[in-house]
């Protein structure tokens, strides 16, 4: 009976599809995304449950691999470099940049291998392809909400109220898997025709991080490039981080709003080059 | 036109073969076949670069194809290797798109272009019908509805919270066609999914197959299994180097297929290592027919024994590869299947290198008519096909009449698949009629 009337129902509603070479620039199919929603949530799903399976101490490695970062940097540059912290004890000082740090730098990563480590999906089946490098962006949200309580207990620890700032914490934490998803695009079509990317994005991520402010402040930064250093994305999103949880100075609002500018410019340019790469992605992945 | 599931019209694929074809391009690659063509020669894997252009050399994997296929029809598409088939397929399941031309699909479509497409083997079969379900197009509540469903077709109640790396390759193929078999679109695709499992998983992929053609959905099917077609479609289409040759009633067209001069095959060579059937674990070089002196052939006597030589290349070691054959008669049905067992290389992980298998057919076994010997080579556990060529040679197996053979003196038809030369006795009892005693 239900099986009928599911039957007689879609038949009321007729999908045409119509398959033809792609001929704009902006035809980019967006929605088809949202039809695809559910196919999103499996695929961060899966990624979520695989990726500490059949290791000793499981998702323990959330907790360990920041903390991990935090113990060396603070002894190699807190210690022996003696790099100033803005006045706070330099193990949350970098913590606090190092959360969203490695959100950022784990999203990209898996962004832009998404297509070619799911290369088995993009040739046996149809979906729009942007939701591979959107999951790849996505998944490593659960290891920073993890991280996060870490930071909370810490800031417990060290005394540490939040401003109200906490609020804007969101904000930033967009504008970081922005800033991943608008190059994660980028490197994932390069990465199907070229497998040398595989290789350059462990480098660009290190290179990408001392040109952040993790392990040092932006007041380090000579106050003549600094309009340069707010090109980088990231260095508004740290600083906006140790703003809005550990009360450190306010994020300049021009270094802000150029860094939302050039987030969304990669985006959309992302978006584009993308979909105009997709449609051999099939033959060359 | 208000009947049409599906219409196809002038829709052509171009393929770049040098963009294509190699995989794993790096920079290096280019470099270093900067210098191979510097120096004049080409090594195996990069003939098909054109002198000059790099990488320019393009073909047409299908070109002027138009049909309509009706709502709840069920379409077979056959032809060789390379005709054509999987492209248009690929290109009707959206996966990748026409060069030039267009197609209208009217209604909901979903492809299996492979059993267990996004299977993950560290999930638990649960968790898998969910993620392959999502893959295949089915919604959340959907596939929990049919959940209970899906775990009884594929009978693995007990281990549906194992990690399915665990399960055995026919339990992991049962699970998979399962989730599969559970769609419910109005148009679907399939693509030689019955070449994998053993017979009574493939019967299980039949008859399901069969259910949904008589439910009134429109299914497109590719198989190499010419009986599969006839006995699922009513119409088939028969593809030749990107072309529709014929289409027409499924017996039809697979006759006219089986009858056309294309199908005698002594032997096919790859020297071009980046077309070669294959993928980077192993690939084919060649494949012929040869006769007890060493003559290739496809003409075979009928008492004469004939090898099959099958000449491959490991690219990486540590695979255990088994050469296998398929034996299929005009008709197309399955005469056997055999699967080297040569103890030299049973169990044992092979190096990188070439080899050549062969595999000897007795002569007074096969009967008279049109064989098609399919070859590939498999790993067995787990199973995974490297390569599977379709028809790999084709030959016509004769009677001189010399009277030495099976069929004696007779000069008609005679029935059958095999035709062997079994060994008759007699005795002579007693000189006296039983019938004269009584």
């Amino acid at each position: 009976m239900s099986k009928t009337q599911l039957s007689s129902l879609t038949t009321l509603v007729e999908p045409t599809v119509l398959i033809q070479p792609r001929r704009h620039l902006f035809d980019l199919d967006l929605q088809g995304i949202w039809a695809y929603r559910e196919l999103l949530y499996f695929l961060v799903w899966r990624d979520l449950k695989v990726r500490y399976k059949q290791t000793l101490i499981g998702t323990g490695w959330v907790v360990i691999q920041p903390l991990m970062t935090m113990a060396i940097f603070t002894v190699i540059f807190g210690n022996f470099a003696k790099i100033p912290s803005d006045g706070l004890p330099y193990p949350i000082f970098s913590y606090a940049a190092l959360l969203p740090w490695n959100l950022f730098s784990s999203s990209l990563s898996r962004g832009g291998e998404s297509v070619v480590s799911n290369a088995n999906l993009v040739t046996k089946i149809y979906f729009p392809r942007l939701i591979l490098p959107l999951s790849g962006v996505l998944s490593p949200l659960a290891d920073f909400a993890i991280a996060l309580v870490i930071l909370i207990g810490m800031m417990i620890w060290f005394g540490i109220a939040p401003t109200v700032g906490i609020l804007m914490l969101p904000i930033f934490v967009l504008l970081a898997i922005c800033t991943a998803l608008a190059v994660g695009l980028w490197l994932a079509a390069l990465n199907v025709r070229y497998r040398d990317v595989r290789y350059t994005i462990p480098f660009l991520i290190q290179i990408w991080m001392f040109a952040s402010p993790v392990a040092y402040p932006v007041s380090l930064v000579p106050e003549k490039w600094r309009w340069l250093y707010s090109l980088n994305p990231m260095a508004g999103v740290i600083e906006g981080f140790r703003w809005a949880l550990l009360g450190n100075q306010s994020p300049d609002v021009r270094v802000m709003a150029i860094s939302t500018v050039v987030v969304v410019a990669l985006l959309a340019g992302g978006i584009v080059y993308f979909k105009q790469m997709e449609r051999t992605f099939a033959d060359e992945v | 036109m208000k009947d049409i599931a599906i219409s196809v019209e002038n829709l052509a694929k171009q393929y770049k073969i040098g963009l294509t074809k190699i995989r794993h391009d790096t920079i290096r690659d280019y470099v270093a076949d900067g210098f191979r063509s510097l120096l004049g020669r080409t090594s195996l894997g990069t003939a098909t670069r054109v002198e000059g252009s790099g990488n320019c050399e393009t073909f047409w994997a299908l070109k002027d194809v138009t049909f309509n296929i009706r709502k709840g029809e069920t379409v077979g598409f056959i032809g060789r290797n390379g005709a054509g088939k999987s492209t248009l397929l690929k290109i009707l399941s959206r996966i990748t798109e026409p060069t030039t031309g267009l197609a209208r699909i009217h209604g909901r479509i979903a492809s299996l272009l492979e059993v267990g497409t996004g299977f993950h083997g560290e999930l638990s079969g649960r968790d898998n019908i969910y993620l392959n379900g999502a893959i295949l197009g089915m919604k959340k509540a959907e596939i929990a509805r049919k959940f209970d469903e899906i775990v009884a077709f594929a009978e693995v109640e007990k281990f549906i919270d194992t990690p399915v790396k665990r399960y055995s390759s026919g339990m992991y193929l049962r699970l998979a066609f399962a989730v599969a078999a559970h769609l419910e679109p109005e148009i679907l695709i399939v693509d030689e999914v019955l070449a994998v499992g053993d017979t009574s998983f493939q019967k299980k992929c039949l008859n399901k197959m069969h259910s949904v053609g008589k439910e009134g959905r429109t299914v497109l099917f590719v198989s190499h299994n010419l009986s599969a077609v006839t006995s699922l479609c009513q119409r088939a289409l028969w593809l030749n180097q990107g072309r529709v040759v014929s289409d027409g009633p499924s017996q039809q067209t697979v006759s006219e297929y089986l009858s056309s001069g294309l199908l005698m095959i002594a032997q096919q060579e790859w020297p071009d290592a980046s077309v070669a059937p294959g993928n980077d674990i192993v690939r084919a070089r060649a494949m012929r027919l040869r006769t007890e002196d060493g003559r290739t052939t496809d003409i075979v006597d009928i008492r004469e024994p004939v090898a099959l030589e099958i000449d491959f290349e490991v690219l990486k070691p540590g695979h255990v590869l088994v050469p296998c054959i398929g034996l299929a008669n005009e008709e197309g049905l399955a005469v056997f299947i055999s699967h080297d067992h040569d103890p030299a290389w049973r169990r044992r992980p092979r190096p990188v290198g070439c080899f050549s298998s062969t595999v000897h057919i007795p002569g007074n076994f096969l009967s008279e008519g049109r064989f098609i010997i399919g070859a590939g080579i498999i790993t067995e556990m787990p199973l995974k096909v490297h390569f599977d060529v379709n028809p790999a040679v084709a030959f016509q197996v004769v009677d001189s009449f010399d009277g030495d053979a099976a069929r004696g003196d007779l000069a008609g038809q005679m029935v059958g698949v095999v035709r062997p030369l079994l060994k008759w006795s007699n005795r002579f009892m007693s000189g006296q009629l039983q019938s004269a005693v009584r």
